[in-house]
């Protein structure tokens, strides 16, 4: 068929007989890439959101050097004698940070959680000291035991037994070290819902996903696009995660990094999955926002994020273990905190490589594309 | 020559509460090399028809053969040689242009540079331009870049130049008419008669599911009776009932909408001295008389008894 006015193929401008080799895949890959760092908002929550986390709650979470108690003592109708007995003897501790109000004002900051412990002195030479507290918190009951400790020795009691302390603080057991693993599993399994899940509903939306079916474009392709450019952006992600726990909080790897890599690897790869399955047929964005939470939510309160998932009661925990961020977790913590070798990690790994095959293979059959 | 499509019998069946019959018994045949325009209001069954022929949707019943293939069978084959525009695609709008033809490029074995598209659709100023920063024309170009990228023979353009203002469309019917003279096949479909007038060999009329009407524009102009209409009010309609304007000589076929009287008419020079003197005999005044071209839409008016623009306010 003659195109334009060339009469022969030959005289066609090089050009137009477009002979440069594409790769599609490497393309795809391309374009993601480009659409992801040209949207500052994103940038924000995939990079900046696991930093802040990390800041928030160390800060919130330090090692305080040993922490106050706040004690107020009631006057009204106590003798004042007794009173001031009772501040003498707080104040000689630096554990305490004693008050002196009235009942109302007591009870007042009892129920709002401003002081621990109201201590009642009587209001004769003979009467009982009386102890308010709220035997439901522990600083109440914390509070209850030391001051009862400081004011009997200051009556005059002598412990029998001589006690020597001794603190440890190594490297490793501070909370920090158990919420980085934490975080960074949980940021493994939000990119991979996000990054997969949200970008392919989005382009079913805006018709990219109908668009593209009408070329020759192979759908494994697309797919492979969409996955391997969530691995790619998992590295930075990854690499500031570590890196600034390491700088500001000096959490170290205690095992192998091979190992580590292999982890999140596996946890990157089963979330893409999971977020390729919740995507798989939603058609607008508030569904599969939905879906994703639906999704995510339990893991974030059971699997071992910010708190121990041994903390929940021995009936579910079945449950939780089968769930993929808490053997990802589990695992991740493990190598970082624990130095253990992969191949002692197997179970978790095929709890999560369960996860990971049967969420695609799921997602392939059921996938729309329009 | 051989046709580039060719559709018999096509029914299309969406199945819900109340399930809707989009296509019901559509035959179509486009000749290789011609551009071809499916006309009708929104709703009439163009887009049903026109994604069944690019394989996005099947067909309830029906048979379709494109560039001489079926699909199901040769997919790959077909997807090489089309290149579509959809009614409403949102290309990334963080790409640029010359990154999203690159990128739909790739998808094909052979094809056209993207520069050299680029050129072709007038978008060399915006090549590194973000697709969000471009303007609706230029997004329309760059959807039919983006369908031309692949050197396709045929080409399927759903409603190309909706929601563009005059000069932008414009610019596309160009665009349209290159492709077509390099001998490409160009299926489009569109809701505005002047387009179709313009820029298509043949068309084909839809309404509710059917081609009711197909030929060159001239062909159906002509069909219609008369190749001029004369269209008047009068200051009093009372005691002119239209039929009895028929019978004028020239004239063709009468219609009346809310005010006008308008009358298919082959040659102005008779009717129109008859029809003053009819009108002095009965008495009326007249309030304003027009004369001009029969179009696209009085075709559609006369086949359906509606204007397309009523089309759009009942999907």
């Amino acid at each position: 068929m003659n195109r334009e006015s060339y009469p022969n193929e030959r005289d066609v401008p090089k050009q137009s007989l477009g002979t440069k080799r594409y790769s599609p895949l490497g393309q795809l890959i391309l374009a993601r890439l480009r659409e992801f760092y040209r949207e500052p908002e994103a940038i924000f929550w995939v990079y900046g959101f696991p930093i802040l986390m990390v800041v928030a709650l160390g800060i919130a979470f330090r090692n305080k050097p040993a922490e106050q108690i706040i004690v107020d003592v009631q006057r009204d109708a106590a003798e004042e004698t007794k009173v001031q007995f009772v501040c003498n003897a707080l104040q000689k501790d630096e554990t305490f940070k004693v008050q002196v109000n009235d009942s109302a004002q007591c009870r007042l900051r009892l129920r709002t959680g401003k002081t621990a412990l109201v201590v009642v002195p009587p209001s004769s030479s003979e009467g009982d000291y009386e102890y308010i507290f709220d035997p439901t918190r522990e600083e109440g009951r914390l509070a209850q035991s030391k001051v009862d400790d400081a004011l009997q020795r200051a009556a005059g009691r002598t412990d029998p037994l001589p006690i020597r302390m001794q603190t440890v603080q190594d490297p490793g057991g501070r909370y920090i070290d158990f919420l980085v693993p934490g975080l960074l599993g949980m940021s493994l399994m939000g990119g991979g819902m996000w990054g997969v899940g949200f970008v392919i509903v989005d382009m079913r939306i805006r018709k990219m996903l109908k668009r593209f079916l009408a070329t020759p474009m192979r759908k494994s392709d697309f797919l492979l696009g969409i996955l391997f450019s969530r691995l790619l952006f998992m590295v930075p992600e990854i690499f500031v995660l570590l890196a600034f726990a390491w700088l500001a909080f000096g959490v170290v790897i205690q095992g192998s990094l091979p190992a580590l890599v292999v982890l999140i690897l596996l946890g990157a790869l089963t979330f893409a999955g999971i977020g390729l399955l919740v995507a798989s047929r939603a058609k607008t964005l508030e569904a599969v926002s939905g879906l994703m939470n639906l999704v995510m939510l339990p893991m974030w309160v059971l699997s071992g994020i910010f708190f121990s998932s041994e903390r929940f009661p021995e009936a579910m925990q079945p449950f939780i273990r089968a769930l993929p961020l808490t053997p990802l977790n589990d695992a991740l913590r493990a190598v970082m905190l624990e130095g253990t070798s992969l191949p002692q990690l197997w179970p978790q790994m095929a709890i999560l490589a369960g996860w990971a095959v049967g969420s695609f293979v799921l997602a392939l059959r059921w996938f729309r594309w329009n | 020559m051989s046709a580039a499509i060719r559709c018999i019998d096509l029914f299309k069946r969406y199945e819900g509460r109340p399930p809707v019959e989009a296509v019901r018994g559509l035959d179509l045949t486009v000749e290789s090399g011609e551009c071809f325009g499916l006309l009708g209001p929104n709703g009439a069954g163009k887009t049903t028809t026109i994604e069944i022929i690019e394989g996005l949707s099947e067909p309830t019943a029906g048979e379709v053969e494109v560039l001489g293939m079926r699909w199901g069978r040769e997919d790959a084959a077909i997807k090489e040689r089309i290149g579509i525009s959809l009614q409403e695609t949102r290309l990334s709008e963080k790409l640029q242009v010359d990154e999203t033809l690159t990128l739909f490029r790739s998808f094909y074995q052979r094809g056209l540079d993207p520069d050299e598209v680029i050129r072709r659709v007038s978008l060399e100023e915006k090549a590194t331009t973000r697709v969000g920063k471009l303007s609706g024309g230029q997004r329309q170009r760059l959807a039919v870049a983006c369908a031309l990228v692949g050197d396709p023979d045929l080409l399927l353009l759903d409603e190309p130049t909706t929601g563009l203002d005059p000069q932008s469309r414009r610019q596309l019917w160009d665009l349209i008419r290159d492709l077509r003279a390099q001998g490409r096949t160009v299926l489009l479909t569109t809701h505005y008669m002047d387009e179709a007038e313009r820029l298509c060999d043949r068309v084909a009329v839809v309404d509710h599911g059917k081609v009711i009407a197909q030929g060159t524009p001239r062909q159906l102009i002509t069909e219609l009776g008369g190749e001029h209409v004369v269209e008047f009010t009068l200051e009093d309609e009372e005691g002119i009932p239209s039929p009895e304007l028929t019978d004028l000589p020239a004239v063709r076929s009468v219609r009346k909408d809310a005010e006008h009287f308008c009358l298919s008419v082959a040659e102005p020079h008779i009717a129109l001295p008859a029809l003053l003197e009819r009108l002095r005999q009965t008495g009326h005044r007249l309030a304003g008389l027009t004369t001009r071209h029969a179009s696209l839409e009085d075709v559609f008016v006369t086949l359906t008894g509606r204007h397309l623009r009523d089309g759009e306010t009942q999907p």
